[in-house]
């Protein structure tokens, strides 16, 4: 049966909404298919406005993976604003591709990716108005199968009665695995049902699915054990390892919306995974290995990319990308390439060392220098210890000389509040801090108009990471240590006006927080929350901390639990965490050894450059670190253009 | 001899290019920067300004307000080597997305471009409103000498009067099967360059809405401080009529120029056509191909 497009629907609304560009598709590079002899269905969603949405790099790649098989479509979908959902629900539109216009709930499978737990909401705005049940179980052989991956998916329980699975780690190759399984099921006339195309899923180890697992509880609210609740299904599900990143240059197409975006620039990655081991950091802990793209690799898509997309700017991205072994070399070919062409390279990195003001320098050679970010994390040694980000003081100075000497005039640090053992001392320190650089950087600059810009994070405790037992920091723990900051940045004006300071209050960190390390009795709270007007969470201007407050009081209780529970509560040793059939490969001891070296402030060396120790990962998952140095260059290429990365014969000099 | 690439603009051309379909849903800002991308895709030899962050020498000469259609938007690129106008029309009109097409590039020769525009013919789709029901509403703006209706800016309201601005308007029978600029009828031309997004729901779309009751208003605004929209337009028949479509209407602006004595519009690149084809003959400075 085919499937019509809603557009005509939709269009006389779009007049009466705010930017309807994002809604109308027409992206460069975007893929639009024959319905009707596509094999399998998916439909893409990134569950955030579209500006947010469409940048993301998962999301492109899957599509474009998905794209090249002949017999498979893939359309993407992403949050709709509520001045549009209202009028969708006059009307009757439902939630549909920007691709192709199509209804969500044609598709055979709903891909949604999560970087963030506070998309959660927009998951279920986003099934009404697809007309998919909100319950996976109340769902038929008429709806698409729901699927999460992202990294909010290494503990799906909060939105486990919403999803039918969810995907663990690298999806590349796994959404090629879930394909043939539909392709397969479907080609046999769906044998079996809903219920055996997920038990076909579940029993590759790599798809979880929640309702075959059953969560026993103890008396006093905590989890007893989590166990299958049917054969051929695994006790535990692994996470996904993509391992040779240059046999999957992806994007090779990247998609340049016509809407504005948060990111005008296309980005290659540059690696993946990360061994610094801070303690905070989820995407750190569950992208192990660091796998390098090869500096050929990266060329190629630079080269691919600028020439599919025209941006100016090239984000050469990763957890901490002045870390890919032959980053030097890469920064300065690409930088010799392109000069000339007006394209721009940047190095989304955190690294606090003269090195990365180096790199920033040649980066930066054709322009403007205007800041540099550093991201120390925390005020103190001490806390720094605690977190695992190996900086000293003194290393920070003299990088930040070293950028105000060579001609940057603004220095962004990042920090974050509220990590365990953290006392109000610590976060002090970040003033003095941001005062020593300032007094350092007029010396180095001989300039008074330099500027250092302090931005601050709540820190929230993250599943499979060694802070996934911390009592995360109550909101007003963090705003009252906040306020102290700012009165402590401006004890000293002379030094103080020229520190700006960022942050944001400490409430929706906390909702994060209970999304985060929530189990499926959290659901309830999400759906509360949803059903009394609760969209697009992320954005400040529509969270309602109090709507979850509520939520949390009129849903929790009859469990014995509360919101307080599943945030500020230390947990122990011995106590079964929500997410621990689902396995990122890290070694559960590992990780609460790690625990107490963070209360006992020691430190912990890179595995890159150390000897392993035994995080577990690659022994879990077969797979091993991949770093240079290859030794390998640049491969020369076609000249590049005349104030253009692109050289077209056709408009050669015509005198 | 080649010129030196690191010198500044040594020619400048003139670009006609349209928005249509569901283009007429990007803002100006949208169009400036697929602009900017697609003139790097398609390797063309841009200037830049200098200074610390240098940008494309890209002018634009007014824009159609986002939601609006165009057969007939204008704006003018420097290059820093000579390119034949007809070999950057076809690559950048490649590059761009479908529904922002370049369907004429010229050489600009001499004077201003804005200069050589002061009026748009515009076409208005009413659907759900009838020829009947239009036509009175049209005859009663234009008997009125004066017509304030008030628009909301960022900066809140605003009154303007709308009358002066509006030199011609009729009410037509049935859509337009004529030729326009770029030939082809209306709803041929929505999704051409082989629009892979989907045309043909447009298509459908604006045969559903011209086979019902649809009606069809041409008219030729004159582009006063502020400008007259085709919003304003509908507004000001809102006033005199109470005329309330029952769905957004679709306006689509059909040609750009100077009003000669008797209304009509000429042309802005015709003095650019003509002296290139005097040029060409002379130096050859844009050869034609083939």
């Amino acid at each position: 049966m085919s499937v019509e497009s809603v557009f005509p629907a939709l269009e006389p609304l779009l007049p009466r909404v705010s930017k309807p560009v994002q809604y109308v598709g027409g992206e460069l590079n975007a893929t639009l298919k024959d319905w009707d002899s596509a094999a399998v269905r998916w439909c893409l969603m990134y569950p955030d406005a579209y500006e947010v949405g469409l940048p993301n790099q998962g999301v492109m790649i899957l599509y474009e993976v998905l794209n090249e098989l002949p017999d498979v479509l893939a359309e993407r979908t992403y949050s709709v604003w509520p001045d549009l959902e209202a009028l969708m629900r006059e009307h009757d539109v439902p939630q549909f591709t920007v691709d192709g216009h199509r209804p969500v709930g044609a598709f055979d499978l709903l891909g949604v990716s999560f970087a963030t737990e506070l998309g959660y909401t927009n998951l279920l705005t986003a099934l009404d108005l697809a007309g998919i049940p909100l319950h996976a179980a109340d769902r038929t052989e008429e709806h698409p199968i729901v699927l999460a991956g992202g990294h909010a998916a290494f503990n799906p329980e909060p939105i486990a009665d919403f999803l039918d699975a969810a995907v663990l780690g690298d999806g590349e190759e796994a959404v090629l695995e879930i394909t043939d399984i539909v392709r397969e099921w479907k080609a046999q006339r769906c044998p079996g049902g809903r219920e055996e195309v997920l038990t076909r899923l579940a029993e590759t180890g790599g798809v979880y699915v929640p309702r075959f697992y059953d969560v026993e509880y103890l008396p006093d609210g905590r989890i007893q054990r989590v166990v299958p609740n049917r054969d051929r299904v695994p006790y535990r599900v692994f996470k996904r390892t993509t391992m040779d990143l240059d046999a999957w240059p992806y994007p090779k197409q990247p998609l340049v919306p016509l809407a504005e975006s948060v990111h005008e620039r296309m980005s290659v990655e540059i690696f993946r995974g990360c061994t610094r081991g801070c303690r905070f950091c989820q995407a750190g802990m569950i992208t192990r290995p660091v796998r390098e793209r090869s500096i050929e690799g990266i060329g190629a898509m630079v080269q691919n990319g600028l020439a599919a997309t025209g941006f100016e700017e090239v984000g050469l991205l990763s957890l901490s990308s002045a870390d890919h072994s032959e980053i030097a070399e890469v920064t300065k070919g690409l930088a010799d390439r392109y000069q000339g062409t007006n394209t721009g390279l940047s190095l989304p990195s955190t690294r606090v060392d003269a090195f990365n003001v180096d790199l920033a320098n040649e980066l930066a050679r054709n322009g403007r220098r205007s800041g540099l970010t550093f991201a120390p994390e925390g005020g103190s040694e001490r806390i720094r210890r605690v977190i695992n980000k190996m900086v000293s003081e003194e290393d920070l100075i003299r990088t930040v000389t070293t950028a105000y000497a060579n001609g940057w005039r603004q220095v962004k640090l990042y920090f974050m509040c509220g990590l365990p053992t953290e006392t109000d001392e610590d976060v002090l320190q970040i003033a003095r801090m941001a005062k020593e650089v300032i007094r350092a950087g007029r010396e180095a600059s001989g300039r008074k108009d330099i500027r250092c810009t302090i931005s601050i994070g709540g820190f929230v405790p993250k599943p499979h990471t060694p802070f996934q037992w911390a009592a995360q920091c109550h909101p007003d723990t963090v705003d009252d240590r906040l306020r102290k900051l700012r009165a402590e940045v401006n004890t000293d004006r002379s030094l103080g006006r020229n520190i700006g300071m960022r942050y944001h209050d400490g409430q929706p960190s906390l909702i994060e927080g209970l999304l985060s390390r929530g189990d499926r009795r959290v659901g309830r709270v999400i759906e509360r929350v949803w059903r009394e007007g609760g969209r697009l969470d992320g954005w400040s201007e529509h969270f309602s901390y109090q709507r979850w407050v509520d939520a949390c009081a009129s849903e929790l209780p009859e469990f014995g639990v509360d919101l307080d529970w599943f945030t500020t509560r230390e947990r122990e040793e011995t106590e079964v965490l929500p997410w621990d059939h689902l396995d990122s490969g890290l070694d559960k001891e590992w990780l609460w050894a790690d625990w107490q070296d963070a209360l006992d402030e020691q430190e912990q060396d890179d595995c890159r450059w150390t000897p392993c120790f035994d995080c577990g990962v690659c022994p879990a998952m077969g797979t091993d670190i991949q770093v240079g140095p290859t030794g390998r260059t640049l491969l020369p290429i076609t000249p590049v253009g005349n104030r253009s990365p692109v050289s077209n014969p056709a408009l050669a000099p015509t005198s | 001899m080649a010129p030196n690439p690191s010198s500044g603009a040594v020619q400048k051309l003139r670009l006609r290019y349209t928005k249509r379909g569901r283009l007429r849903f990007t803002s100006h800002r949208d169009v400036a920067r697929a602009f900017e991308r697609a003139l790097r895709r398609a390797g063309v030899p841009m200037a830049y300004s200098q200074g610390f962050s240098p940008h494309p020498k890209i002018s634009w000469v007014g824009a159609a307000p986002t939601g609006v259609a165009s057969e007939a938007e204008y704006v003018e690129v420097q290059v820093v080597s000579r390119v034949d106008p007809q070999a950057l029309r076809v690559a950048l009109d490649q590059a761009l997305p479908p529904g922002l097409d370049v369907v004429e590039a010229v050489q600009a020769e001499s004077g201003s471009l804005s200069e050589r525009i002061d009026a748009s013919r515009w076409l208005v789709e009413l659907p759900g409103v009838s020829a009947q029901t239009l036509r009175p509403a049209v005859a009663a703006l234009l008997a009125a000498e004066s017509v304030e209706v008030e628009r909301l800016t960022k900066d809140g309201k605003r009154i303007m009067d709308v009358r002066p601005g509006v030199v011609t308007a009729e009410v037509l029978d049935a859509p337009p099967g004529v030729t326009s600029l770029t030939g082809g009828t209306l709803s041929t031309q929505v999704g051409t360059s082989g629009d892979s997004t989907g045309p043909s729901e447009h298509r459908k779309d604006e045969s559903a809405a011209a086979s019902g009751q649809c009606g069809i208003l041409m008219m030729v605004v004159r582009q006063l401080t502020p400008a007259v929209r085709p919003d304003d337009v509908l507004s000001a028949l809102r006033v005199v009529a109470a005329l309330d479509p029952p769905v957004p209407a679709k306006a689509t602006r059909m040609e750009q120029g100077r009003l000669d004595d008797e209304g009509r519009l000429i042309d802005p690149f015709t003095l650019d056509r003509e002296a290139r084809s005097s040029g060409a003959r002379e130096g050859g400075l844009a050869g034609e191909p083939g």
